[in-house]
């Protein structure tokens, strides 16, 4: 059972992020993230005290600082002694992570946060490192290497071109215009191949940013939020590691997310997409099954702002906020991690009927 | 505000792995110029092999041999290899069917062009001249429109398994250490240390890192401590380092310069290691071209009293 129950609504009441940046290098990690901890708090009028728990998502190899997630909770106030996890993970899992605490009923309130500092290493080095040690990290694929060969299995397949690819990368950044945080906002021309068929285009912009939000449990979100975006559903599932053991143009997990999520008990109105390359967004509408109706990435999504660490979070974070402000009623968020949308995790996000 | 601090920062490291039964053997199988998949209860072949079904999660040792030659399935044109990739000049990633398995291998494709490279095109293995039992031992794929290539040696019988691998990692990076250590080690250049206060606990932190971890709050008002302090605690090293040059035993210390609220550590010199004690008044020493004290010495004047660093420690 993965739906809440029913006794125990836990809300996303708040939503926070950094201006993304190909580079933060005059921040280090704690001093580029505090802030954002401080700007979701105050949207609460939380204090450090007043969070029960605390889960962070991030990764050294990302700035190739040991133990950075330890001098990042220098920013949260860990002193006296809070209750806190971290996970190596986007932090879309830390948040699945908090959810599960809330629901247990040993916390009301959850701090969840996430950053990354891509710019002083090479990330498409960095991420090899995350590949089967065996038999794959040895040919150091690099990950638009590897979302190059997602996407031609689509184009064989039929279920893309490159002229459809462009679209979706225009849609995006066209669509991030309204978003001050975005790192690319508008056109991007499509450039050349960087590993073909993907054109620099089609691939996300590596930069640096942090992203925060609060979850509350039932009556205490409403205290802390006018319209607070209820977690209906949360679920996350993962395919074999092998590359050439998946379909690379269908995304089982996701669907499989989906369902116990309970994306497909009623439509959703719209859908804020974890999909670093475009051809990754055709794979994720067709097994999420999204109609012309739904507004996908109203954000610009990862191919506008793709903070590795963050960026999922940053999904949530954004449907979440659209609940708030009262522009959706019903909301999925999709967070994705490993090399071809590996492992996928999505949440149904609800505001109250007004 | 002064210009970003930048250094080069390089993070490498052999990674020793052992092998479970079937990696060993696929991976002994590519040194002896075979290729082995694994065989689920359902009957499919898996190349590369695992230990365990990726669908059933149970356990799977039965070997079986697959062709040298096979199919692609999937690639992408590499157009600026990387280092550490297979082959240094422009190639295609694949992902390769070999005859014989139900799943695909990735690895690279030597063609010259990315219009000579389709999905379903024939291709077969070429041999790594060193081979150690990698991944690597199958330097290429390239085309071929040949038969399928058959096998001739059993691995199951071949000595000397490849017990374990060795992967190097090495990843480099341009450090920034940030708006506090980019100050606290400018201002070292200049021989003084400062710390950063907090403005809500009133704390202050040396090294600064930009934020008080007890209320979460950004420190940013400068304040210079030291040069003197007090040895708040230490211990005695007794084995050399590697690439160090200072005798053993020598003292290592937690030091508490005047008017910090963190201690900072270092080498105690100028007196005997063992007669090193808490509340120890201590200077440091600098050498000239060093962007840090090489060490600190006693300053003559009386022990600390306890209750002035108790906090401290
Ligand atoms: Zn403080």
């Amino acid at each position: 059972m993965t739906s809440a129950p029913r006794d125990r609504e836990i809300a996303v009441v708040a939503f926070a992020q950094t201006d993304h940046r190909r580079t933060s290098e005059e921040l280090s990690e704690v001093e580029m993230l505090m802030p954002v901890l401080h700007e979701v708090l105050d949207r609460t009028g939380l204090k450090t005290a007043d969070i029960d728990f605390t889960c962070s998502g991030s990764s050294d190899y990302l700035a190739g600082r040991a133990f950075s997630f330890t001098l990042a909770l220098d920013g949260v106030g860990a002193w006296p002694p809070i209750s806190e996890s971290h996970v190596e993970m986007d932090g879309a899992w830390a948040l699945y992570e908090a959810w599960t605490k809330l629901l247990t009923g040993d916390a009301d309130t959850a701090l969840v946060y996430a950053y990354g500092k891509s710019s002083p290493g090479s990330v498409r080095d960095v991420l090899t490192r995350q590949l089967d040690p065996y038999y794959m990290a040895p040919l150091w694929p690099d990950s638009v290497a590897l979302a190059a060969l997602q996407a031609q299995a689509l184009i064989d397949a039929g279920d893309t071109d490159e002229p459809v690819l462009a679209a979706v990368a225009s849609r995006n950044r066209e669509a991030a215009t309204a978003n001050a945080h975005a790192q690319l906002r508008g056109p991007v021309p499509q450039g050349d191949y960087l590993v073909q068929p993907l054109r620099t285009g089609d691939c996300p912009p590596i930069g640096d940013g942090a992203a925060a939000v609060i979850l509350a449990a039932g009556d205490r979100a409403r205290d802390l939020c006018a319209r607070p975006a209820r977690i209906r559903g949360i679920d996350h599932r993962i395919e074999a590691h092998g590359l050439g053991v998946r379909d690379l143009t269908d995304s089982p997990s996701t669907r499989l997310a989906a369902e116990r999520a309970g994306v497909f008990e009623r439509p959703v109105d719209t859908a804020e997409l974890h999909a670093p390359f475009t051809a990754q967004e055709i794979v994720l509408r067709k097994a999420l099954r999204l109609g012309d109706g739904v507004v996908v990435n109203p954000s610009g999504g990862a191919l506008a702002a793709n903070p590795i660490m963050a960026a999922g979070l940053i999904r949530i974070g954004e449907a979440a906020a659209r609940i708030h402000h009262g522009r959706s009623d019903r909301a999925l968020a999709h967070a994705t991690s490993g090399p071809c949308l590996q492992q996928n995790l999505v949440a149904v996000l609800e505001g109250e009927l007004r | 505000m002064s210009a970003v601090l930048k250094a080069p920062l390089v993070v490498e490291f052999p990674f020793t792995r052992s092998l479970g039964p079937v990696q060993s053997a696929f991976l002994t199988g590519l040194r002896e110029r075979v290729i082995l998949g694994v065989k689920t209860r359902d009957g499919r072949t898996l190349v590369p092999p695992v230990e365990y079904d990726p669908v059933t999660a149970e356990e799977i040792r039965d070997l079986v041999h697959v062709g040298l030659t096979g199919t692609v399935t999937t690639w992408a044109w590499n157009h600026r290899p990387r280092r550490g990739q297979p082959l240094d000049t422009p190639f295609a990633w694949v992902l390769v069917r070999l005859d014989g398995a139900d799943t695909a291998l990735l690895h690279a494709l030597d063609a010259p062009g990315p219009d000579a490279v389709h999905t379903g095109m024939r291709v077969r293995v070429r041999w790594a001249g060193e081979r150690t039992g990698a991944i690597t031992d199958i330097a290429c794929f390239e085309p071929y429109d040949g038969e399928v290539s058959t096998v001739t040696v059993h691995a199951g019988e071949i000595d000397d398994p490849v017990t374990g691998i060795v992967a190097a990692a090495r990843l480099d990076y341009t450090y920034s250490p940030g708006r506090a250590q980019t100050a606290y080690i400018h201002a070292l250049s200049g021989r003084r240390t400062v710390g950063e206060r907090c403005p809500s606990c009133r704390k202050v932190y040396v090294p600064p890192r930009g934020a008080c971890p007890t209320c979460g709050v950004a420190t940013s008002e400068q304040v210079e401590v030291g040069p003197r302090g007090t040895v708040t605690t230490f211990c005695i090293v007794n084995i050399k380092a590697k690439n160090l040059d200072i005798e053993v035993p020598y003292v290592y210390a937690h030091i508490a310069l005047d008017g910090a609220d963190l201690a900072l550590h270092g080498r105690i010199g100028g007196i005997p290691y063992d007669e090193v004690r808490m509340g120890l008044r201590v200077e440091p020493v600098w050498t000239e071209g060093s962007p840090y004290p090489d060490h600190y010495r006693p300053t003559g004047e009386p022990d600390a009293d306890y209750d002035t660093y108790k906090e401290l420690l």
